[in-house]
C-alpha cells in the first residue's frame, strides 16, 4: 500500500509538470493549429536559462524562474514570427517540418554553446517530509503546488480578461475575430509567448530534481503531444487530465513492471487510444490537417 | 526507339554514370559515402510513397528501418542464417509490423497519425535499447556477416566482400525499388493513393476504401524501409539503437523534402546530394547541424516543393518563353 501511494505521489508530481508543458502546447497546437514539435526544446532551453542565471549570474531560485519565463516568452515570439508566421496559411505538413528544423537548431545550439553533458541545478528546498510512510521532498510538493497555481492563473487569464478572451475568439473563428478588430498576429505571438513561458516554468521546477541536458526536450515534447491528444486539442481541462493520466501510467508502470519500459507504457497508451478514438479522448471535431 | 531515347536520354546517362561510378571513384571513403547514399535513397523513396503519394506523414520510418536492420542482424549473426533468406524475411517483418500498427493508427488523420507514429518510433527505439537478450541493448550487435556469396552455376560465385560489389548490390536494390515505385505510380492502385493525397473525403465518396489504400501504402513503404535497414546492417557489420532514433527519420524526411516530395527523382536526389552537402559543410563542425536546421526552415518557407519543384518551375518558364517567342514570330 505504501509503495502504491508513493508511486501515486510520484505520478502526480510527474503529471503536474507534464500538465503545464501540455497546457502550453495545447494553446499553440489546439488553438493556433501549429504542431510545434519544438515545444519540448523550448522547455529544455528554459531549464538551461534557469541554470545559467543561478550558477553564473548568481540569481536566487525564484527570480531566476521568473526571468527564465520572460526570456523564453521572448524566444517563443521570435519562433512564431520567424518560423511559423510565414507558414500560417500553408496547408499540410509544412509547419510541422519547419518545427523540426527549429528543434534541430535549438538542440544543436545548446550543444555547441554549453556542451552535451548534463547539469544539475542546486536544489533550493532539499527538505523531506514524511507523511504516512510516503517520503515527499519539499521540491516535489512545490512542483505540484506551482502547477496548480499556473493552471488557475491561466484559466483566469483566458476566461476573465479581455486579452485572454481574444485567444478563444481566434480559436473559434479567425475571420470573425479579425472582423471585430482582433489583431490575429498579436494574438498568435501572445499565445506563443504564454506557451513557451509555461514550458520554461515547468522546466525550472523539475530541474533541481532531474538532470538537465540538451536531449531532455525531445522526450518531453513528445509526451506533451501525447497528452494534448489524450486530452483533446485545445482543451485546457483535457491537458491537465491527460498530464495526470500519463504521469500515473508512467509512475505505476515504472514502479510495478519495469522502469526501463516506463515510456513504452505511455506511448503505447496513446497508440491504443488513437486506435479506439482517432481524435483523442475528449476530441470532437475531425480536422484534415 | 529513337523517340524513347530522345525522351529519356538523361535518365540513361545517369544510369551509365551510376554503373561506371566504382571505376571512377577509387577512394574508399567516398565510395562508402556513395553506397550509403544509395541505400538511404531506398528508404527515402519508400517514405515518399506514403508521404508524397498518399499524403500520410509517418514519423516511424527510421523505426521500421531499424526493424529491418535488427531482424537481419539477428537472423544472420545470432541464428546464422543465409543473408538472402534473412533479407526478404526482415523486410517482410517490418511490413508485417507496419500492418499491425497501421490497422489502429491509420484511422487517425494528419497530425494525429504523425504523432502516433512518432510514439511508435520511440517505442521501437526503447525496445531496441532495453531488450538486451535479443538486441544487445545499447551496445547493439557487432560482427554481422556481410551478404552471403551467391553461387552461379558454371561461373563461380558472386561475393560481396569488395566495396564495388557492395555498391552494385545496393544499386540493384535501388533500381528495383525505383521500378516498383514507378509501377505503383502508373497503376490504378497508385492513382487511388494519389486520390487519398488530394482529398481523402472525396476519394471515399467516389468509392475508394481510403483506409485500405492508406494501409497498403504504409505496408509497402515499410517493406522497403525494412529492406534498406537489412542491407544497412549487413554492409556496416554492426548496429546499435541509434539506427532507431527519430534523427534518422528526420534525415529521410529531409531527403524527400529537399529533393522534392511526390516525385520519383526527388528523394534520390535528396539522399544523394544532402550527405555530400553535409560533407562539404564538415568544416563548420558543430555549427553544421544548426545551419542544416536553418536551411530546412528556409526551404520549407520558400521552396516547399524542393529541388524538383524548382526544376519544374524553371523548365516551365523556359518552355513558356519559347512558346511565346514562336507565337510572336508567327504574328
Amino acid at each position: 500500500m505504501e509503495l502504491f501511494l508513493q508511486q501515486v505521489f510520484n505520478g502526480v508530481m510527474l503529471g503536474s509538470t507534464y500538465a503545464i508543458v501540455a497546457l502550453g502546447l495545447t494553446l499553440v497546437f489546439g488553438i493556433l493549429h501549429v504542431p510545434n514539435f519544438a515545444h519540448g526544446h523550448m522547455y529544455m532551453l528554459g531549464a538551461y536559462v534557469c541554470f545559467f542565471l543561478i550558477t553564473i549570474f548568481g540569481f536566487a531560485y525564484w527570480p531566476a524562474v521568473a526571468l527564465a519565463a520572460i526570456l523564453l516568452a521572448v524566444a517563443g515570439v521570435v519562433l512564431e514570427v520567424l518560423v511559423f508566421k510565414p507558414l500560417r496559411n500553408d496547408p499540410g505538413f509544412n509547419p510541422l517540418i519547419a518545427a523540426l528544423g527549429a528543434l534541430i537548431i535549438l538542440e544543436n545550439a545548446v550543444v555547441v554553446l554549453w556542451g552535451p553533458e548534463g547539469h544539475r541545478i542546486p536544489n533550493p528546498y532539499p527538505g523531506i517530509i514524511d507523511v504516512f510512510g510516503i517520503t515527499m521532498s519539499v521540491q516535489r510538493l512545490l512542483v505540484i503546488g506551482m502547477a496548480a497555481v499556473m493552471i488557475i492563473l491561466l484559466q483566469l487569464f483566458i476566461k476573465k480578461t479581455t486579452l485572454g478572451s481574444t485567444i478563444e475568439a481566434v480559436a473559434q473563428n479567425k475571420e470573425g475575430a479579425t472582423l471585430v478588430g482582433i489583431n490575429v498576429n498579436f494574438v498568435s505571438a501572445m499565445t506563443f509567448a504564454i506557451s513557451t513561458a509555461l514550458a520554461a516554468v515547468a522546466a525550472c521546477l523539475v530541474a533541481p530534481i532531474f538532470m538537465i541536458s540538451p536531449s531532455m526536450g525531445a522526450l518531453v515534447g513528445m509526451k506533451a503531444f501525447v497528452i494534448v491528444i489524450l486530452g483533446g486539442l485545445g482543451s485546457i481541462p483535457g491537458a491537465i487530465a491527460g498530464g495526470m493520466i500519463l504521469g500515473l501510467i508512467e509512475a505505476l508502470g515504472g514502479g510495478y513492471f519495469s522502469a526501463a519500459y516506463k515510456d513504452v507504457f505511455g506511448f503505447g497508451a496513446l497508440v491504443l487510444i488513437l486506435a479506439i478514438r482517432p481524435t483523442g479522448l475528449f476530441g470532437k471535431e475531425i480536422k484534415g490537417r | 526507339m529513337m523517340k524513347w531515347l530522345k525522351g529519356n536520354w538523361f535518365y540513361l546517362l545517369v544510369l551509365i554514370v551510376a554503373l561506371l561510378a566504382p571505376l571512377i571513384i577509387t577512394n574508399r571513403y567516398y565510395s562508402q559515402v556513395i553506397t550509403m547514399s544509395l541505400l538511404f535513397a531506398i528508404a527515402a523513396l519508400s517514405l515518399n510513397l506514403i508521404l508524397g503519394y498518399t499524403g500520410q506523414l509517418t514519423l516511424a520510418h527510421g523505426g521500421f528501418f531499424a526493424l529491418g536492420a535488427y531482424s537481419v542482424a539477428i537472423m544472420t549473426y545470432t541464428l546464422g542464417w543465409n543473408f538472402w533468406l534473412a533479407l526478404p524475411l526482415g523486410a517482410s517483418f517490418a511490413a508485417f509490423i507496419g500492418f499491425l500498427v497501421g490497422m489502429p493508427t491509420l484511422r487517425a488523420r494528419g497530425s494525429y497519425f504523425a504523432i502516433a507514429t512518432l510514439c511508435l518510433g520511440e517505442i521501437i527505439y526503447l525496445i531496441a535499447g532495453n531488450w538486451i537478450e535479443v538486441t544487445g541493448g545499447h551496445n547493439g550487435i557487432v560482427g554481422i556477416p556481410p551478404p552471403s556469396p551467391i553461387p552461379i552455376p558454371g561461373l563461380g560465385t558472386l561475393s560481396f566482400e569488395s566495396q564495388a560489389s557492395q555498391y552494385y548490390m545496393v544499386l540493384f536494390f535501388l533500381l528495383l525499388t525505383l521500378f516498383v515505385m514507378y509501377r505503383i505510380r502508373e497503376s490504378m492502385r497508385g492513382r487511388t493513393f494519389m486520390a487519398v493525397l488530394c482529398n481523402e473525403d472525396l476519394a471515399e465518396s467516389v468509392g475508394i476504401n481510403t483506409f485500405r489504400t492508406k494501409l497498403l501504402s504504409f505496408v509497402v513503404a515499410n517493406f522497403f524501409a525494412g529492406l534498406a535497414g537489412g542491407i544497412y546492417a549487413s554492409l556496416l557489420g554492426s548496429i546499435s539503437p541509434s539506427v532507431a532514433t527519430v534523427g534518422l527519420t528526420f534525415n529521410f524526411l529531409m531527403y524527400v523534402l529537399l529533393g522534392g516530395v511526390g516525385t520519383l527523382a526527388g528523394p534520390i536526389i535528396g539522399a544523394f546530394f544532402l550527405p555530400i552537402l553535409l560533407e562539404y559543410m564538415q568544416f563548420l563542425q558543430d555549427y553544421q547541424m544548426i545551419l542544416f536546421g536553418v536551411l530546412l526552415i528556409i526551404v520549407i518557407i520558400y521552396f516547399s516543393t524542393g529541388f524538383m519543384g524548382l526544376y519544374k518551375k524553371i523548365t516551365e518558364k523556359i518552355k513558356k518563353s519559347k512558346v511565346g517567342a514562336q507565337s510572336a514570330a508567327k504574328r
